[in-house]
């Protein structure tokens, strides 16, 4: 690892660079039909966030159509039962459609409104980003198509039904194993189609440049009120921040602003959790940073589960959210960069979390958050009882009903 | 070592285009047919034969196509043929690829067309990009084509790859600037992406072609090669009146499976695409 070439904790957290890299990740890998529209959308967004009508109408928009800032709720019974000082909630679950991933297509969907785009398309996992921007549409008046695995879709389908209420088509791809990495490459290959009248809403923190940067600068206000609301609360910054990760966006939302404003030495550990799915030892897992290489897929470089052609691996997890191969290219940096530590959780665990916060705290959360809360009882072996932990709760469970009454909880 | 490779780049760096065994076949003063097909499909053996039949039937360049799991330049076609050759029993990709096109040199002999590899980026960097020219290097490969490898990131593979055609693609949506900047990094051709063919649009996408040659021949002297959608020998035909090359993939691969086919379908492009109009009027002829 060039070691040299990396910031030290005591520079500014500047990535990424002005071609989108984060260290050696992240970039630009596409083919040359995008490449005049990803250039045409960098320039949008640097106009956007120039302009004070956009950011004006953006906030209204989070204010009174989203309802931001997410509750920041204290999770006491929760936390005496892992054994924590305190445990902090981070409510995305509350957002309208589910997840905060709405805050990234209201965010995208208005400077593509101004590009002049009548249509927009997206790729979804667990549906919440296709809900999210089926939402979004309806809301600005954009046609929407979204592109979705046939498996995620059969696992997803109260989502499904939501896209279609909303007035998107929903288009199935039976490609390869019916999930997310499927409909990511769909819906890259439909935009290279349709790309003069098409925006394509990425929906994680992936993708070729800006689309992570875009993501990041949407989903930061996660981390952004955690830390004001910490400090209206006048709590102490707590010992470890806590996210799921599988594309990494939430993830990214609510570590950024940790990196970027709070100095080293007072940060909190940063843990993101990935999918271990049925266990590590298995090829049944998407924990592209714990056990993946450095490669291409869908644009950026990352660190991805892949053969040894360089094919990418069918990654796998409950969740329909955390099962994709690659993962965002800031979180790869920030792996070897040791600004995040990252671990893996599997089924199992998942489910007993999902049911622990349902039993101790009355909130069902989504089973991707369902990882990141799993990760409590090591942190509290690890930090001690006295230790508080902030967990982004980025979706809730409604989804997920049948996936874990098929998986045999609540009896 | 490094001194050599030195010296060796910028020899190349002179002369390579000139030199070119790609843009060599391009200048037999008529427009050159270049074949796609599938390495590995439908299984190794067939597709050498079918890669013969090609060649005998008057293809004037092969761009063989390395199977890879997320072909997201490609169409359903292309798509499923690279899934079937992935799927085999130990997989086929790069390295298998390479050692096909050996074979296929071995098997044509002095009259071998070039061939150009169509691969994705991942393959080459897992195998390595200085480990994967060099190997195509000995296999007598002469160029490539990397759809997912936009000219300003193709910086570290143009420096490992001296010797190596690096053919860039051009889309009816690039810039100027990057019409330029494509067609500059460019060696061998210029492949000039269409979308002809497709859902019965070929009126106007016809339009669109011929303007993106004219934009290309405007800051380039390289050959400039149509692809995309194009399907039959009378849609080749017409296309070679207004480009130096014409590309034609999916049409021989849907007949992959069958040599016989791949030799019939080839002869038949090949007869009207050398018949027709424009080869180069400006180019200088081969010595």
């Amino acid at each position: 690892m060039p070691g040299s070439l990396l910031p030290s904790a005591e520079e500014a957290y500047s990535s990424p660079d002005a071609q989108g890299f984060f260290g050696p990740y992240g970039g630009t890998f596409v083919p040359e039909t995008v490449m005049p529209a990803l250039e045409e959308l960098a320039r949008a967004f640097e106009d956007a966030q120039a302009d004070a009508s956009f950011s004006a109408e953006l906030d209204a928009l989070l204010a009174d159509y989203v309802g931001r800032p997410s509750p920041l709720y204290q999770a006491d019974r929760l936390a005496s039962e892992v054994g924590l000082g305190t445990v902090w909630l981070k409510r995305e679950d509350l957002n309208p459609p589910g997840a905060p991933t709405i805050i990234n297509t209201i965010g995208q969907c208005l400077p593509a409104k101004r590009m002049g785009k009548r249509r927009v398309i997206a790729e979804t996992g667990a549906g919440q980003h296709g809900v999210a921007t089926a939402t979004t549409a309806a809301l600005m008046g954009l046609e929407c198509s979204i592109f979705m695995g046939t498996e995620d879709i059969r696992r997803q389908a109260l989502n499904v039904y939501k896209m279609r209420l909303l007035g998107a088509e929903v288009v199935p791809i039976s490609d390869g194993t019916g999930t997310l990495a499927d409909a990511v490459t769909a819906a890259l290959r439909h935009w290279v189609e349709r790309v003069e009248d098409t925006f394509y809403v990425l929906g994680s923190a992936v993708g070729p440049h800006p689309y992570p940067l875009i993501v990041r600068h949407f989903q930061k206000v996660i981390g952004e009120e955690a830390i004001a609301q910490l400090r209206a609360k006048g709590a102490d910054m707590p010992d470890a921040v806590v996210a799921c990760v599988g594309g990494g966006s939430n993830a990214i939302g609510i570590f950024y602003p940790f990196l970027r404003d709070v100095p080293a030495d007072r940060r909190p550990l940063l843990v993101g959790a990935e999918a271990a799915g049925l266990g590590l030892e298995t090829d049944k897992h998407g924990a592209a940073l714990t056990k993946g290489t450095p490669g291409v897929l869908h644009g950026f470089y990352s660190y991805l589960l892949q053969d040894e052609a360089g094919n990418p691996k069918e990654a796998y997890s409950i969740s329909a959210g955390l099962d994709y191969p690659g993962v965002g290219p800031e979180h790869s940096y920030l792996k070897d960069t040791g600004l995040v530590r990252y671990e893996a959780v599997t089924d199992r665990e998942a489910l007993d979390a999902f049911a622990l916060l349902a039993r101790t705290e009355g909130i069902i959360p989504a089973i991707e958050s369902a990882h990141a809360l799993a990760m409590l009882p090591r942190l509290a072996a690890e930090l001690g009882p006295e230790a508080s932990v902030l967990v982004n709760v980025s979706g809730r469970g409604d989804k997920d009903m049948d996936i874990v009454r098929e998986a045999g909880l609540g009896g | 070592m490094a001194a050599e490779q030195q010296v060796r780049l910028g020899a190349d760096g002179a002369g390579a285009r000139a030199a070119s065994a790609i843009s060599a076949a391009f200048q037999r003063g008529r427009p050159a047919l270049i074949v796609y097909l599938m390495a590995g499909y439908p299984d190794p053996p067939t597709s050498l034969t079918s890669l013969v039949a090609a060649a005998e039937g008057g293809a004037d360049l092969i761009e063989l196509g390395v199977p890879y799991g997320d072909p997201v330049a490609d169409g359903p076609v292309i798509a499923d043929a690279a899934r079937v050759a992935c799927a085999r029993e130990g997989g086929f990709g790069l390295t298998e690829t390479i050692d096909l096109a050996a074979k296929l040199r071995s098997a044509l002999g002095a009259g071998a067309p070039p061939i150009v590899l169509m691969t994705y980026l991942n393959p080459l960097m897992r195998l390595g990009l200085a480990a994967a020219a060099e190997r195509m290097r000995g296999a007598g490969i002469a160029g490539v084509i990397v759809p997912d490898m936009p000219v300003e990131a193709a910086r570290p593979w143009l420096a490992a790859s001296h010797g190596l055609d690096t053919v860039f693609l051009a889309a009816p949506t690039s810039t100027p600037e990057r019409l330029q900047a494509l067609a500059k990094a460019s060696s061998g051709f210029v492949y000039c992406v269409s979308t002809l063919g497709v859902t019965g649009e070929r009126d106007r996408l016809a339009d669109g072609v011929r303007e993106l040659v004219a934009r290309l021949r405007a800051v380039t002297d390289l050959p400039v090669a149509v692809g995309f959608g194009i399907s039959t020998p009378s849609q080749a035909a017409e296309v070679a009146d207004l480009a130096d090359g014409v590309i034609v993939g999916s049409a021989v691969v849907r007949r992959q499976a069958d040599p016989e086919a791949v030799h019939a379908f080839v002869t038949a492009l090949a007869e009207a695409v050398h018949g027709s109009g424009s080869a180069l009027p400006s180019a200088p002829q081969a010595p």
